[in-house]
C-alpha cells in the first residue's frame, strides 16, 4: 500500500513544529516514540505507521487553534476517535499528526421533548444507548463494534449495524454537528430540526472519513424502544434457498428490524465458540428479528415463519423469551471472535450486492479463495445485501497475508461487477482505496475530489486515503474566460 | 424570446451544458417547472428544460431500489410503484397548485432536487434519506455519477444527499436511484379535538415518545376539510392492521388526560387527510398570502408561533410534531420576513425559515431562505464554485452566488 511521499520540509521541521505545539496545548500532547506507538494503527492491524506527534485536545478552541497552526504549516492532520475502522482511515502519516478525540467524552444534553442527544465525538456508540435506557428510549445504529467505536467515528463512516434495514445508517439519525474545518474555522451543520437551510452539508460530512472537517459535537436522533422483539432462527439446505426466502419476506412487503444470513463455516465457528443452538446440518442460518406491539410481533413471526417454510427452510424457531433472543444474537455477534478461534487471523471484507446475485457471488467467493488456497466464512447483513466475507489465513505463512488481501479485492471486484459497490459500511480508507477506480470513473472521482477541495484545499486532511489520487484543486486555472472577462470576479479563486 | 434548450438523452444534455459554458450563457433548469416560484428568481439567458429525459429504467421491487430518468412523472412512479405494493417513503408532496400550478404534474427529479419530505419524515427521514445514486452533468459540462444503486453504501463521498434540495444549483440530473419500500398495508389516524397549540404539541411529543411508531404528528389549529373548523390534532399509525388497531388504542389511552376527546379516523379517510395535510390543503387561503416553512427543534414551534407579532393577521400549522410550522400571511411588502425571522432567533438557536412562497418581488428584495453565519456561507459558496466554477446552473437561486 503505496502513501503519499512525506513532505520534506515538515520532517526536517519536526521539532520546531512540535515546540510550537507544545505551546498550543498544554497537557495532551504525546511525542514520544514508545508512546507514540499506541496510535500507529487502526483496526487495520496490517498497516502502522508512526505519527510526527500526537494531540488530546479537550476544546474546540484547541481544536480550532492546532488545525489552524497545521494549515499554516502544511502539516497533515489525522482525527482519530477509538481506532476500530476496519479500512485504515485512521492510519497516521508519517509527516502528520493524529488529532486524537477521545478527551471529548462527555454526554452534552439529552433531551426527550424533541428526542435528541448531544454528545461530543468521543462518547461511545453504546454509551448513548446506556445514557438514554432508563426512558425506554436508545440510538438505533448499532455496529457490533459499538462498546468501543466513538460516534464521531461513527459520523465519518457512516457506521451501519444489524439494525439498519429498518432504522437507517448513521447518516440517517444524525440531525447536527459542530465541525472546525482545516483552517481552523468553525461552523455548525444541521441542530435539532429535522432539515438545514442551503446545502445538505451535514449529508455529505457524514461518511467522508475524516476528510473534511474534525467533528467536535454530534446531535442524533433517539428512539423509544420497540415494545417487544423476536426473533427467528430459519435453516436452509442452500444460500441461494436463504437469499430467495429474503426477496419473498420483502416481497410480501415485510421489512424486519434485522436479517442476517452466515453460512456453514461461519454457523460452526459461531456454535462451537458461544453454543447459541444454532443447527449444524444447514448450509445457511438466517436470522429475522422482528419488533413492533406484542400482537404485531406474533403476527409477523408466524407471517415469516410460513413464508421461510415454504421457500423451503428445512429449521425454523422463534424466540419465546428475551433470553432466548438474545441467545439467537450471541453466535451471529461473536461471529468475529469465532472465527477468530479456527483460523491463526482473518480479513473481514465488507461490500453490498444487489440481493438477486447472492448466489452466484457466494459461489465466485468460495472459488476465488480456492484459487488462493484459503477459506473463506460469510456473514451477511441479507436484508439490504451487505456482504461480510471472513477470509482466514495465518500471517506467520509467508505469502498468506497478500493472498488474503487478494482475494479481498477480487470479492470486492465482483460485488462491483453484478452491480454493487466496494463497502456498504467499513468504509474504503486505505484499504479499497485502489480499487475505487473499478466502481468510479475519472469524471466521478474528479468530481469527488473537487468536493474535498473546497473544504480543504491543501488537501491536509487525512490525505491519502479514499482517492487513488489527491485533488487537483490548481485545475480552477483552467476556468473558462469569455471574451476576456471573468465571470463574478470579485469571488476568490484559488 | 428565452431560448429554450431541451435534451433527450445524456449526451444532448452534455451539449447543451457545454456550450452554455463556452458562450458564457446562464440556465434555468426545469423539468415539471412546478416550482419555478420556489426559491429566488432566476435570471438565466435560457431554459433548460429536462423534462424529455423521461422513463424507468430499472426497478426490481425485491431490491427496494427504482432507477428512472429524472423527468419522470412522480405520477407514473407512484403507480408502478402501487401495482407492486411499494412507494416512495418519504411521501413527495404534490404543491404544486400552491403556485396556480395543475396537480400531479411534478417529477421525480424535481421532487429530489426541491428535496422536501412529507409529514412522514420524522420517521421514514426526507428526499435526501431516500436518494442513493445518481447520473448528473456537472456546470463543467461533465457527465459524472455518484452514489450507488444498492440500499446501503459507503463509498466515496455521499453527493445524492448533497443533491437533494440542491435546486439543481449543483449539477443537473439525468439518472436517478431511489430507495423504495413496502407501502403500509393499514392506515388509520387518531384525532384529538379541542387541544390549544402548546397542549397539543405536548401531545404530539408524548406520542413521537412512545413506542407507538407514529408516523405523522401535526396539529391543525383551524381544522380540516370536512372534519370541522375547530382544531384538530392528527396521529397517523401504519402497519399490519393488527398492529394498527392495538397502537392506536394504547396511543388513546397514554393521551386520555391530555387529550379526553378523541376519535378514530379509518383507511381510505386517513389517506386522504394526509395527503392533504402533505399539500398543505389545511391552510388554502387566499393565492396573494405569503407562505413560511419553518423548520425548529419540535419542542420549540408553539414558543414560535405565540412570540410572533401580534397583529400578523395570519393562519398556521404544525407538521412533524411541532418541528415544523407553515404560516399563511397576508401579502406584505417585506414578505413579514423581520418578524418571522426576528420571532425564530429570539427562540430557537438552530431554526430556519424559508419564504416559500411570495411575489417575485418580494422574493428579489428579501432572502428566501435562512442567511447563512459567514463561515458556512463561505463554503457553500466555495461548494457550488466546485461543481459549476462558472455559476451558469440557476444562478443566485439559493443565495446571491449559490
Ligand atoms: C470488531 C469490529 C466490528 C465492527 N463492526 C462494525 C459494524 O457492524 N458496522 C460498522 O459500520 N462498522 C463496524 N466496524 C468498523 C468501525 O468500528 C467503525 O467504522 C467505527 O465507526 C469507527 O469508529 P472509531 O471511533 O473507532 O473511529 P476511528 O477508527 O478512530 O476512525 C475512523 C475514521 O473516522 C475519522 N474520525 C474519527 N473521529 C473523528 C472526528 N471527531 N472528526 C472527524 N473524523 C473523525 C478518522 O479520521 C477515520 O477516518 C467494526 C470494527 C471492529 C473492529
Amino acid at each position: 500500500m503505496l502513501m503519499p511521499v512525506p513532505d520534506k520540509a515538515v520532517m526536517e521541521g519536526r521539532d520546531a513544529f512540535v515546540a510550537g505545539l507544545r505551546v498550543l496545548i498544554d497537557d495532551g500532547l504525546i511525542e514520544d516514540p514508545a508512546e507514540l506507538s499506541a496510535y500507529s494503527c487502526d483496526g487495520l492491524t496490517a498497516y502502522q505507521q508512526l505519527p510526527l506527534a500526537v494531540v488530546l485536545p479537550r476544546t474546540v478552541e484547541e481544536v480550532s487553534r492546532i488545525l489552524r497552526y497545521c494549515h499554516e504549516r502544511d502539516v497533515k492532520v489525522v482525527a482519530r476517535g477509538s481506532g476500530t475502522s476496519l479500512s485504515g482511515g485512521a492510519l497516521p502519516l508519517a509527516d502528520g499528526i493524529v488529532m486524537a478525540m477521545g478527551r471529548f467524552n462527555r454526554i452534552l444534553e439529552i433531551d426527550y421533548d424533541d428526542r435528541v442527544a448531544v454528545v461530543q465525538p468521543g462518547v461511545t456508540n453504546l454509551a448513548i444507548s446506556n445514557a438514554v435506557a432508563h426512558r425506554d428510549f436508545y440510538y438505533a445504529p448499532d455496529p457490533s463494534s459499538q462498546i468501543a467505536c466513538s460516534i464521531g467515528g461513527n459520523v465519518a463512516e457512516n457506521a451501519g449495524g444489524v439494525h439498519c434495514l429498518k432504522y437507517g445508517m448513521t447518516s440517517n439519525n444524525l440531525l447536527g454537528l459542530e465541525m472546525v474545518l482545516i483552517d481552523g474555522t468553525v461552523v455548525r451543520l444541521g441542530g435539532r430540526g429535522l432539515d438545514t437551510p442551503g446545502y445538505d452539508l451535514l449529508g455529505v460530512v457524514c461518511g467522508s472519513e475524516g476528510m473534511l472537517g474534525v467533528v467536535t459535537e454530534v446531535t442524533v436522533r433517539i428512539l423509544p424502544r420497540p415494545q417487544v422483539q423476536r426473533a427467528l432462527l430459519l435453516g436452509f439446505a442452500t444460500v441461494e434457498a436463504a437469499g430467495n426466502c429474503v426477496a419473498s419476506i420483502i416481497g410480501e412487503g415485510i421489512i424486519p428490524a434485522a436479517l442476517e444470513i452466515m453460512d456453514r463455516p461461519a454457523i460452526h465457528a459461531a456454535e462451537d465458540f458461544v453454543h447459541a443452538g444454532y443447527p449444524l446440518d444447514v448450509e445457511a442460518l438466517m436470522i429475522a428479528e422482528l419488533d413492533g406491539t406484542p400482537e404485531e410481533v406474533d403476527h409477523l413471526i408466524a407471517e415469516v415463519e410460513a413464508i421461510a417454510l415454504a421457500a423451503g427452510a428445512s429449521y425454523a424457531k422463534a424466540s419465546t423469551s428475551e433470553a432466548e433472543r438474545v441467545l439467537f444474537w450471541t453466535g451471529r455477534k461473536a461471529a468475529f471472535p469465532a472465527v477468530g478461534r479456527i483460523s491463526p487471523d482473518y480479513y473481514c471484507v465488507d461490500g453490498t450486492i444487489p440481493r438477486r446475485t447472492l448466489g452466484e457471488v457466494l459461489n465466485r467467493i468460495t472459488e476465488i479463495g480456492g484459487r488462493h488456497g484459503l477459506k473463506v466464512a460469510n456473514v451477511f447483513h441479507a436484508g439490504d445485501g451487505n456482504l461480510h466475507p471472513m477470509v482466514l489465513y495465518d500471517s506467520n505463512i509467508p505469502g498468506q497475508l497478500e493472498a488474503a488481501e487478494a482475494v479481498g479485492a477480487q470479492i470486492l471486484e465482483t460485488c462491483v461487477e453484478v452491480g454493487g459497490v466496494l463497502s456498504g459500511e467499513h468504509g474504503v480508507g486505505i484499504e479499497k482505496r485502489d480499487l475505487m477506480h473499478r466502481q468510479f470513473g475519472p469524471a466521478d472521482l474528479e468530481q469527488q475530489t473537487r468536493l474535498k477541495c473546497a473544504f480543504d484545499e491543501k488537501n491536509l486532511l487525512n490525505p491519502g486515503k479514499v482517492f487513488p489520487e489527491l485533488c487537483r484543486c490548481a485545475e480552477m486555472g483552467k476556468i473558462h474566460v469569455h471574451r476576456g472577462a471573468l465571470r463574478f470576479p470579485e469571488l476568490p479563486r484559488f | 424570446m428565452t431560448n429554450i434548450l431541451a435534451p433527450e438523452n445524456s449526451s444532448q444534455l452534455v451539449d447543451a451544458v457545454r456550450s452554455a459554458r463556452a458562450d458564457g450563457t446562464t440556465l434555468e433548469v426545469i423539468a415539471g417547472g412546478t416550482r419555478r416560484g420556489y426559491g429566488r428568481p432566476v435570471d438565466a439567458d435560457a431554459v433548460l428544460d429536462v423534462s424529455g429525459l423521461t422513463g424507468v429504467i430499472d426497478y426490481d421491487p425485491a431490491e427496494l431500489v427504482l432507477t428512472a430518468r429524472p423527468g419522470t412523472p412522480m405520477r407514473e412512479i407512484a403507480s408502478l410503484l402501487a401495482s407492486r405494493g411499494q412507494h416512495l417513503a418519504f411521501e413527495p408532496t404534490d404543491q404544486a397548485p400552491l403556485w396556480g400550478g395543475a396537480g400531479g404534474a411534478g417529477t421525480l427529479g424535481g421532487a429530489l432536487s426541491v428535496g422536501l419530505g412529507g409529514p412522514r419524515r420524522p420517521m421514514a427521514g426526507g428526499a435526501r434519506d431516500h436518494f442513493l445514486g445518481f447520473e448528473a452533468v456537472n456546470g463543467f459540462g461533465h457527465l459524472f455519477s455518484a452514489g450507488g444503486k444498492v440500499i446501503k453504501n459507503v463509498t466515496g463521498y455521499d453527493l445524492p444527499k448533497l443533491a437533494a434540495g440542491a435546486l439543481g444549483t449543483l449539477c443537473v440530473l439525468s439518472e436517478v436511484t431511489v430507495k423504495v419500500l413496502p407501502a403500509p398495508a393499514d392506515v388509520a389516524t387518531l384525532a384529538l379535538e379541542g387541544l390549544d397549540d402548546a397542549v397539543a404539541l405536548r401531545a404530539l411529543a408524548m406520542a413521537l415518545g412512545s413506542p407507538a411508531a407514529v408516523s405523522g404528528a401535526v396539529h391543525l389549529p383551524y381544522g380540516a376539510d370536512g372534519l370541522g373548523d375547530g382544531p384538530l390534532t392528527l396521529l397517523r399509525l401504519e402497519g399490519v392492521p393488527v398492529s394498527v388497531a392495538g397502537r392506536a388504542a394504547s396511543l388513546q389511552t397514554l393521551l386520555t388526560e391530555v387529550a379526553p376527546r378523541a376519535r378514530l379516523i379509518g383507511g381510505e379517510e386517513s389517506r386522504r387527510l394526509w395527503r392533504d395535510v402533505g399539500d398543505l390543503h389545511p391552510l388554502q387561503g387566499s393565492a396573494e398570502d405569503v407562505i413560511w416553512r419553518v423548520s425548529l427543534a419540535p419542542s420549540a414551534g408553539a414558543a414560535f408561533v405565540a412570540a410572533l407579532p401580534e397583529g400578523l393577521g395570519g393562519r398556521h400549522f404544525y407538521d412533524w410534531g411541532g418541528g415544523l410550522v407553515w404560516l399563511f400571511l397576508p401579502a406584505a411588502e417585506d414578505g413579514h420576513a423581520a418578524a418571522v425571522r426576528t420571532t425564530l432567533a429570539g427562540v430557537s438557536r438552530d431554526g430556519h425559515a424559508t419564504l416559500f412562497r411570495a411575489a417575485e418581488a418580494v422574493r428579489r428584495a428579501q432572502p428566501v431562505f435562512q442567511p447563512l453565519e459567514p463561515g458556512l456561507a463561505a463554503l457553500s459558496d466555495r461548494v457550488k464554485e466546485r461543481f459549476d466554477p462558472d455559476r451558469i446552473l440557476n444562478p443566485g437561486r439559493f443565495y446571491g452566488k449559490v
